[in-house]
């Protein structure tokens, strides 16, 4: 098994070729159920694949949870343009790396993902946006690829259905905002990773100005055996509405880390300390941020909740890309708010102007709060400040830098307080503190 | 100017992979693998990839200053990145990164005297659950500690 | 017509064309939505979030500059959510703005002054170091202040939208996100200065006008630029009897806001250190300085002499002068001094288009046509060289309503960007050329023609024939060089035509042929220098110039006669297309006095009965007498242009022979470019970048 163990609690769907011999190679995939949900989809009419996928209540599984189905209704199909499938493989939300798994395991799975959207939406081309830190994966999909192709899984005439579909990698080169589809899209095209003004959507106007599913590798990944077992089969596995099983990476202040695949609305409080073996050092547990770095974190009493999409929703938080981040009680949370929102001011586009210069704004303040210049009239500011972005922005990446901020603020406060007046930051040690 | 066969094969296969019209779809994977060879972003790259592209050099470096991973200087032969970002802070990622910096005698985004090593402090590689994580030009070090940071600087010192 | 949508903007109903943006419907109830990245014509960036507004059912706010009305929609844009978002907004824009109002050229008329004065707070809570960035200097016109900048982008999209020259980027990411030139550290450009006018802050400022002036100091006085024929408003920015700066951001004028390097900077001419300020007299074989009683005393002397004893008199009149100075001149040459030997340095073959037309006046197009004309043919002339504002026209209008544009030239051509077929063809292959296109277009609904010297005399006509021959409604151009090339035509000008192109009963003496004749007496050069290319056959000719400079032929004259530049006067200008506007005088020059004046005095001193030779009276008097003058006063006093349409008598014998197009380019003028520092201090001037071009 790469990378982790596995645990005996998880329901492997999408990674139960992990571990095996040559997991990557064609020849395996085959043997174990690979191209069978293409086989079938082939069988089906277009909108009775997506009605397959939308009867799994699969979502998207890069953050956002809209319904994959939905999603692949929207494309026009007898628009008389080119239709294209792009895998969104620019996985970079912090806290999140389980595309990577999936694409270095079993990329065959992703290739029929893809198939299987192409079909639905008659597409001829797809593309797997790879960010760029991710290299090795470029030979391996490549290889697989080659290797699909050379055994008519791939290219023209596929398995003699006369539906023709080529699949092309494409690598980015460092920034978190290509993982926003618009962005990714304009990256695509040889263009800074500046989003879109939406509508029009992807799916009407995407890939080169036409008709695109867009989704993210994990998403494409659950596609095979939805049309395999069928959309119910998979719906089950799940909470309602909330189908399937999703990869959660499970970091930070725990025994075991690492990515493991639950069904959905498995529980947070059992995730910890039943899969990742609980809060290390025997320490307590003091927050989660559940969805990646962009998700409003949760105390440790609001942890004992069903992770799916509704209850996080509910929860003021949100499931995000499944990036699960455990922070023990010696965690400082002025320290986790700051070096959080260094990282979106530094991935900012710099497009708009309330992400472009809040997130400079906060990044500076934070720091000084960290550093011990903080006023107290400085905690309400954060919040301000952060709310001033919140639903303004261009695209999602400004609620994404203001959301955490604003819990942190809220659900920390005396956190904050205790960093006042110049004081040592009392979760660090003396002399210990280093500057983020 | 012109690159390794290897490279202009990749550039060709690239150039097929758009619909007609779009060669400049092929710019970002263009710039990374050409600076995969020639160690940056230099300026006779930036013109010649323009040229195979179809659009101006502007066009081009508004594209590598947008990309941090695209550079116009070169780096060191050993690009060392310490990923600092939440999963890997949590397991000590700041503290490896002040490791290597003292290590090596350089600061973010600098290379040693003999061109050996460079150092960047960068955002989160996908390697959260295997934290903390360096990447080493394209190659990952998960689980690292210090003791392994030292070894693998030790190591990479050695490589002729 | 699609039918209109309703939609109810603050209580307000309002209908609106289908895809009609919310902030545009808003403007018709005279609702101002604040906005600086969305700017009418370019395109959309929904980047600076000004325009936020409440829109019922929406869960969050949203942009009005990108949102299309739709039916029933309900819009709020003065609510407290509303006026929140614009505070935030502002006060999150002005955290790295370096507040150095004071100093900066754009305090008074700044935008981002005027929004955080409107729906700004009083006060920052930004208590942060600011990111500060040295000034750049991009080129000798065009400097950059980084921290000012706001990035709306404006810049970005005239450069790239609006003109078609891709010289400015954005480079780098997040908050030190940066505009950024197309030549590293400078910038290779057409210099045109559009990118600093639309900047809603100081962030582009211009070298020629930097630190000058506060805006509220000077007067600004909209006049017709002094260069090409395209006939654009400038509108100066005077202080203490000194242009500080030309720009139209009034829109006014044909031009809209178009204006390319010589409409905004280079009026600097006119306070160039060789200025001719006093008149001089030829005596022991040098000019020197005389009054000008004595400079016009001995003009007259020696006009009249050689009237008397029927000597042979030569004039030769300008492309840059006014209607009224053009008219009055050929008045005082036919009458005055009784010869037929008048003319000009042609341009374009402007008369051989009339005739061909016969009189068809609405066969000739407007600059308002370019923009709106469904398909266009551009033969022999690089239009974005010579003809900066059409081609900005045509580009606008490709951009705008998709005009299929169709290029015959001898070289690649700016145009090319966008023509749906471009034709490289030798000069005088061009008309075989464009008639290999008819195919394509008598498919097209309508098309206007636009063509450059090279195209002359039975070329000319057999270009009309053309379109007669495509059964579709065609407009013509023929491009001419300077700003007043097309009024010396009309204002005959020409020893063959009377004004309005009415047959001359004795033809005198061609340019070339006063220049080459041995036995001439007289030769009088109003605002033109022919001796710069040629030499004066007679030796012993009495010359007299009128100029701002001294020229090749004003070193050569034995009166030299001080004038005023078409930016110290009053009268009226022709464009290339036919289209009348006024000029208005800007400021004075000590020591000159305007051509219409001297003609003036000139005529009371040889007590020539001419009338009154004031700009008013004369104008009268030529939309009176010259055929497709008549044109409604009106237009012309408030500032508009108002086309002209004369009929070429169809017996004038047209004559090619004489057309010399000058081909300057966008950063050359002439003689009088010359005197430009601005022009031949940027880097392009001779410069690289528009070798070869085309026609």
């Amino acid at each position: 098994m790469p990378y982790n163990d596995p645990s005996p609690l998880e329901v492997r769907i999408l990674t139960r070729r992990f571990g095996l011999p040559d997991s990557a190679s064609l020849d395996t995939y085959l043997a174990h159920d690979g191209f069978q949900g293409f086989e079938r989809a082939l069988k089906l009419k277009p909108e009775e694949i997506i009605e397959e996928v939308k009867l799994s209540h699969l979502r998207g599984r890069g953050g956002a949870g809209f319904p994959a189905g939905l999603k692949w209704s929207f494309v026009p199909r007898s628009s008389p343009k080119p239709k294209y499938i792009v895998a969104n493989a620019d996985e970079s939300e912090p806290g999140t790396c389980k595309d990577r798994l999936l694409m270095e395991y079993d990329p065959h799975q992703l290739l029929e993902g893809m198939l299987i959207a192409a079909l639905a939406v008659d597409a001829h081309a797809g593309y797997i946006y790879i960010r760029g830190e991710y290299r090795y994966l470029i030979e391996i999909l490549d290889r697989a690829i080659e290797e699909a192709r050379a055994r008519g899984y791939l290219g023209r005439n596929i398995l003699g259905s006369g539906f023709d579909f080529e699949v092309y990698t494409h690598t980015g080169a460092g920034a978190y905002e290509c993982g926003e589809e618009s962005a990714l899209l304009e990256s695509l095209e040889g263009k800074r990773g500046v989003p879109r003004i939406r509508p029009p959507f992807p799916a009407v106007a995407g890939a080169f100005g036409c008709p695109t599913v867009l989704n993210n590798v994990e998403t494409f990944c659950a596609v095979p055996y939805i049309l395999r077992e069928g959309g119910a089969a998979f719906a089950a596995l799940g909470t309602p509405k909330n189908g399937g099983t999703r990869l959660f990476c499970l970091s930070g202040h725990v025994n075991r880390p690492g990515v493991y695949e639950l069904p959905m609305g498995f529980n947070l409080l059992r995730m910890i300390h039943e899969v990742g073996g609980g809060v290390w050092k025997g320490k307590k547990l003091k927050a989660v941020i559940p969805g990646g770095s962009s998700c409003p974190v949760l105390k440790a009493g609001e942890c004992d909740l069903p992770m799916d999409y509704d209850s996080l929703a509910r929860a003021g938080s949100m499931l995000g890309s499944g990036g699960v981040v455990v922070m023990d009680e010696d965690t400082c949370m002025v320290k986790v708010a700051l070096r959080i929102m260094r990282f979106y001011a530094h991935e900012s586009c710099g497009w708009c102007i309330p992400c472009r210069e809040g997130t400079m704004w906060l990044r500076k303040l934070l720091q000084r709060f960290h550093d011990g210049g903080g006023t107290r009239a400085d905690i309400g500011l954060i919040g301000d400040v952060a709310k001033s972005m919140l639903g303004r922005t261009f695209c999602p990446l400004g609620d994404a830098a203001a959301m955490p901020t604003i819990s942190f603020v809220e659900k920390f406060r005396e956190e904050f307080e205790a960093h006042l007046d110049g004081r040592p930051c009392p979760c660090e040690r003396a002399g210990e503190a280093v500057a983020v | 100017m012109t690159f390794s066969p290897d490279l202009e094969a990749r550039f060709a296969r690239l150039l097929e992979s758009y619909p007609p019209g779009r060669r400049r779809s092929a710019l970002i994977p263009m710039l990374m693998y050409a600076q995969d060879e020639v160690g940056a972003v230099t300026g006779e790259v930036v013109e010649e990839v323009a040229r195979r592209c179809g659009v101006t050099p502007l066009q081009v470096d508004e594209v590598v200053s947008y990309y941090s991973m695209l550079h116009r200087q070169p780096q060191g032969k050993y690009h060392v990145q310490v990923c600092t970002n939440i999963s890997c802070l949590l397991r000590g990622g700041d503290k490896l990164y002040e490791q290597a910096s003292r290590k090596l005698g350089i600061g973010h985004k600098e290379t040693t005297a003999d061109g050996r090593f460079s150092l960047e402090e960068v955002e989160c590689i996908g390697a959260c659950s295997w934290a903390p994580a360096i990447q080493v030009n394209y190659d990952f070090h998960h689980d690292m500690t210090p003791e392994k940071l030292d070894k693998l600087l030790a190591s990479l010192e050695k490589i002729q | 017509m699609a039918e209109l949508v309703h939609l109810t903007i603050d209580g307000r109903p309002v209908e609106a064309a289908p895809g009609t943006l919310v902030i545009d419907a808003a403007k018709k109830l005279g609702i101002e939505i604040p906005a600086f990245c969305y700017y009418e014509g370019l395109s959309l960036q929904a980047a600076c979030r000004m325009c936020l507004v409440e829109v019922e059912r929406a869960p969050k706010l949203l942009t009005a500059c990108t949102l299309p009305v739709a039916e029933g929609m309900v819009v709020r844009t003065a609510t407290p959510a509303v006026a929140q978002a614009r505070k935030s907004m502002l006060e999150l824009l002005l955290t790295n703005h370096p507040l150095d109002c004071p100093v900066c050229d754009k305090g008074g008329e700044c935008e981002l002054q005027d929004m955080a004065f409107r729906y700004g707070v009083g006060e920052s809570r930004f208590a942060e170091t600011k990111v500060h960035v040295p000034e750049k200097q991009f080129s000798p016109v065009v400097f950059f202040d980084a921290p000012r900048c706001i990035l709306c982008y404006r810049c970005v999209r005239i450069c790239n939208e609006g003109l078609g020259v891709n010289a400015l980027g954005v480079v780098n990411r997040g908050a030190v996100s940066e505009i950024a030139p197309n030549r590293g550290d400078h910038l290779e450009c057409d210099e045109c200065g559009a990118c600093i006018d639309i900047c809603p802050v100081g962030a582009l400022t211009s070298g020629i006008y930097r630190y000058h002036a506060r805006p509220w100091e000077m007067e600004h006085v909209g006049t017709i630029c002094t260069f090409c024929s395209n006939g654009c408003k400038t509108t100066l920015g005077v202080r203490g009897n000194r242009i500080l700066r030309g720009n139209n951001r009034d829109r006014s004028g044909v031009n809209g806001e178009f204006l390319c390097i010589k409409g905004r900077y280079a009026f600097d001419f006119l306070h160039h250190p060789e200025r001719l300020q006093s008149p001089l007299v030829r005596s022991g074989g040098e000019l020197r300085p005389v009054s000008w009683v004595q400079a016009l005393g001995a003009v007259a002397e020696r006009f009249l002499e050689a009237r008397a004893r029927g000597g042979r008199i030569g004039v030769v009149g300008s492309n840059r002068t006014t209607n009224e100075e053009n008219y009055f001149l050929q008045k005082f040459a036919r009458q005055g001094l009784g010869t037929g030997s008048i003319d000009h340095r042609r341009t374009g073959d402007v008369p051989a288009l009339l005739s061909a037309l016969a009189g068809r006046g609405d066969a000739l197009a407007t600059v308002a046509d370019l923009y709106t004309t469904k398909a266009a043919l551009v033969v022999a002339s690089d239009l974005a060289q010579q003809h900066p504002l059409f081609a900005f026209q045509l580009r606008a209008n490709w951009r705008h309503h998709h005009a299929r544009v169709y290029t015959v030239t001898r070289g690649p051509v700016r145009e090319d960007q966008y023509s749906v077929q471009a034709l490289r063809v030798p000069p005088g292959g061009e008309l075989e050329a464009v008639e290999s296109l008819a195919p394509a277009l008598r498919k097209e609904p309508e098309l206007v023609i636009l063509f450059g010297g090279g195209i002359r005399g039975a070329a000319v006509q057999r270009l009309v024939a053309f379109g007669d021959s495509l059964g579709i409604p065609v407009k013509y151009v023929c491009l001419v060089d300077y700003s007043n090339s097309r009024g010396a035509f009309d204002m005959g000008l020409a020893p063959e035509l009377l004004p309005g192109y009415q047959p001359a009963p004795n033809p005198g003496l061609t340019l070339a042929e006063m220049l080459a004749a041995p036995d001439l007496d007289v030769l009088w050069v109003v605002g033109a220098n022919p001796l710069r290319e040629a030499s004066l056959a007679a030796e012993k000719a009495f010359v007299v110039v009128q100029d701002l400079f001294l020229t090749e032929t004003a070193a050569r004259a034995d009166v030299v006669l001080p004038a005023a530049s078409a930016y110290e006067k009053a009268g009226t200008v022709t464009n290339t297309c036919g289209e009348v506007q006024r000029l208005r005088p800007a400021l004075k020059v000590m020591g000159v006095k305007s051509d219409l004046e001297i003609f003036g005095l000139l005529a009371r001193a040889m007590r020539l009965e001419l009338g009154g030779a004031r700009p008013e009276p004369v104008f009268e008097e030529i939309r009176a007498n010259v055929p497709g003058y008549g044109v409604p006063a009106a237009v012309l006093a408030t500032g508009g242009a108002a086309q002209t349409c004369p009929a070429a008598a169809p017996e004038i014998p047209p004559r090619p022979d004489l057309v010399r197009p000058a081909s300057d380019t966008l950063f050359t003028s002439g003689t009088l470019g010359r005197y430009s520092k601005v022009l031949s201090s940027v880097l392009e001037f001779p410069g690289e970048l528009y070798k070869g071009a085309g026609e």
